[in-house]
């Protein structure tokens, strides 16, 4: 097992293309780290040129103590699982299984075992006569998963590997991988687009955005201050209200007269937002005391919770989390307040966290 | 790239219909079978004239009225296609056994250096990569018969003229962009991924290739080999103005050779046409499963 230490990697294609403008990226031994971004934010790039399935075009890349940037593939001893699962359609789960191990001339003997063995871990044994095509998609992954197993690699590299799931079995999936890499304590560089995903899998997250890092950090460090706006308004689902607020008589205020609570160290005489998150507001009754003026838009009964989408003082769209057992009508008349800690302030202009 | 044909299903007659609209559609559907089988009628009186000439007796061929169904049966054509008069084999069949060796080694030819190629496109980020493929499609645009000039002169030139090479090479020339585009529908639908892990897995990129991508595109290979193995061998242009010599003709240009001075021998003709034909339907008739199935591959959801 080992580290994963990305050093100023750029990757430019000889169309022209910068898949990767610059990329730092320090991966514990033995942690789950999650790459996370929009599609063409460099974040399956980044992988591949781990993996060396792609050469960077300059900066370099270290497995534990081994400078990677010339091996192949094969010698970096890691092990990937893409999105299309990739099993070799002409061969059985159990051959597919074995085909890495054969690949490095190990003893059939030994072959049979380490399969036998991920095939227990997996619970592949009533499909080990299968070939791919008979094996339902959350089957197939399984066995994709197997296959990086029994290399017994120094770290795995997961390319979206849930994506093409339905939602049931991603999240049990999900919860599969978790409980796999807890238990192997194996390095897993994880790669995905779906911000849930990152944040109930990753030790740490790195947002990815144009082919640069925005923030690493720990899921709720990551929540809780995002460290630009581009991260503010990629993580939480809805995501965080981005509010213009001048610092008026030693209180953040809002712009449609919502009052926030300012952290210290705000600089003067630039123009901010504040990061919100719905979790952070409230809705009450109109009229109550130290609330604002609001009118509801829409709300989204969600069950377990109601997004109220309202407007308050020419402010639109300003979405708010609340218990379903809060029930206001669209249309009616409320009050917004704010109910939760120092919200995150940002520079309009250079779009990153200032306090 | 998977071709698929749909069964036509009569729409259901139900009984309480209008009695109208009912006898509409009746000779609507009479209407249908009539065109469809005055256009198979036109379509194939020729074929089968050609087939039927060529096992007719002469007196036969030239009887006025022509006879349809009872003419004397003979194969003495085919064998004149094959034996010359004399006995030994005849200038056709030298003609026949050039087309097969011309076809072939430009197929051959036009796949090796176009299937590697068109995996290459499909598979690497190169520099104005549509531009290039443009460029190799726009050499299909002009009809041969605007380059055979040029060909001519060059070819005079280096010495290519009246020979099998060159008709090899000028056909490879013309089928390799074909194979190029047409391959590269089929490997863009084998997932990368597969070499991907294979390489993964211990393989240079080639050995993946190899081993893994080139068996999933054996259908999409046979198709587009028969495609040019077609271009090549019906192909006239090039052979009548590139070739002059017996030793060197091949199959269409002798066979239009065979009309013209004072009698033509249709029955020789007709023959000749006809084991023209074989080979190309044979071929059709052998990857129709590839042409009609595609690349099928259960391994992989989209």
């Amino acid at each position: 097992m080992a580290g994963i230490e990305v050093t100023q990697l750029h990757k430019r294609y000889p169309d022209g293309t910068v898949a990767v403008e610059e990329v730092d990226l320090s991966i514990g031994d033995g942690e789950l780290f999650v790459m996370l971004g929009p599609s063409g934010c460099g974040k399956t790039t980044t992988l591949r040129a781990m993996a060396g399935l792609e050469r960077q075009t300059s900066g370099d890349i270290r497995i534990g103590s081994t400078l990677v940037n010339d091996l192949p593939p094969a010698e970096r001893d890691i092990a990937m699982v893409f999105q299309f699962y990739a099993l070799y359609p002409h061969l059985k789960t159990r051959d597919n299984l074995a085909f890495p191990l054969r690949a490095e001339g190990l003893p059939e003997k030994e072959v049979r075992e380490r399969v036998a063995e991920a095939s227990r871990m997996m619970q592949l044994d009533p499909l080990l006569d299968r070939r791919p095509h008979r094996l339902s998609g959350g089957e197939q992954q399984r066995v994709a998963l197997a296959r990086a197993l029994v290399r017994r690699p120094q770290a795995f590299l997961m390319d979206e590997p849930l994506t093409n799931l339905d939602a049931e079995l991603r999240a049990d999936t999900r919860t599969e991988i978790k409980h796999l890499q807890a238990e192997l304590g194996t390095t897993m560089v994880y790669v995905t687009h779906d911000q849930v995903e990152a944040m109930s899998l990753g030790h740490r997250i790195a947002i990815l955005n144009k082919g640069r890092v925005e923030q690493v950090g720990t899921p709720l460090e990551v929540y809780d201050r995002p460290a630009s706006l581009f991260c503010a308004s990629f993580i939480g689902s809805p995501p965080m209200n981005l509010i213009d607020v001048e610092v008026a008589e030693g209180a953040l205020r809002g712009a449609g007269g919502l009052v926030l609570p300012p952290p210290p160290g705000l600089p003067r005489d630039r123009t901010l937002v504040a990061g919100v998150r719905p979790e952070a507001l409230e809705v009450t009754a109109a009229g109550t005391d130290g609330t604002v003026a609001a009118r509801v838009v829409s709300a989204e009964a969600l069950g377990d919770e109601i997004i109220y989408v309202l407007d308050h003082g020419g402010v639109r769209d300003v979405r708010v989390r609340m218990p379903p057992t809060v029930r206001f009508a669209p249309d009616a008349p409320v009050g917004l307040r704010h109910a939760g800690g120092t919200p995150p302030v940002y520079d309009v202009s250079t779009e990153e966290l200032v306090a | 790239m998977a071709i698929s044909i749909d069964e036509a299903v009569p729409a259901p007659v139900t009984d309480d219909a209008p009695a109208a609209r009912r006898r509409g559609g009746r000779a609507r559907r009479v209407i249908e079978v009539v065109l469809l089988v005055a256009l198979a009628v036109a379509m194939l009186f020729p074929v089968l004239w050609m087939v039927e000439t060529s096992i007719k007796e002469n007196r036969d061929v030239y009887a006025v009225p022509a006879k349809f169904f009872n003419f004397d049966f003979t194969l003495q054509h085919f064998k004149d296609v094959f034996v010359a008069q004399g006995g030994g084999r005849s200038d056709l069949s030298g003609s026949f056994l050039n087309s097969v060796i011309v076809a072939g080694a430009s197929t051959i030819l036009a796949t090796v250096l176009g299937v590697p190629a068109a995996w290459a496109y499909s598979r690497f980020t190169l520099k104005a990569k549509k531009d290039q493929l443009f460029f190799i499609l726009s050499t299909r645009f002009m009809p041969p018969v605007v380059v055979v000039i040029p060909i001519f002169l060059m070819y005079r030139e280096l010495g290519l003229i009246d020979s099998k090479l060159g008709l090899i090479l000028i056909y490879a020339a013309f089928n390799v962009p074909f194979t190029i585009w047409m391959m590269k529908g089929f490997v863009d639908e084998v997932p990368a991924e597969y070499e991907d892990a294979a390489m993964l897995d211990g393989y240079t990129r080639l050995q993946a290739f190899r081993k893994f991508t080139l068996p999933l595109l054996v259908p999409g290979i046979a198709a587009t080999a028969v495609f040019a193995l077609i271009f090549s061998w019906n192909e006239f242009v090039f052979a009548i103005f590139l070739t002059s010599s017996q030793e060197v003709r091949t199959a269409p240009p002798a066979i239009a050779g065979l009309i013209g001075g004072t009698t033509v021998d249709w029955g020789l003709v007709a023959a000749s046409a006809v084991v023209f034909a074989l080979p190309v339907l044979v071929f059709a008739f052998l990857v129709r499963k590839h042409l009609v199935a595609g690349v099928t591959l259960g391994a992989v959801r989209r």
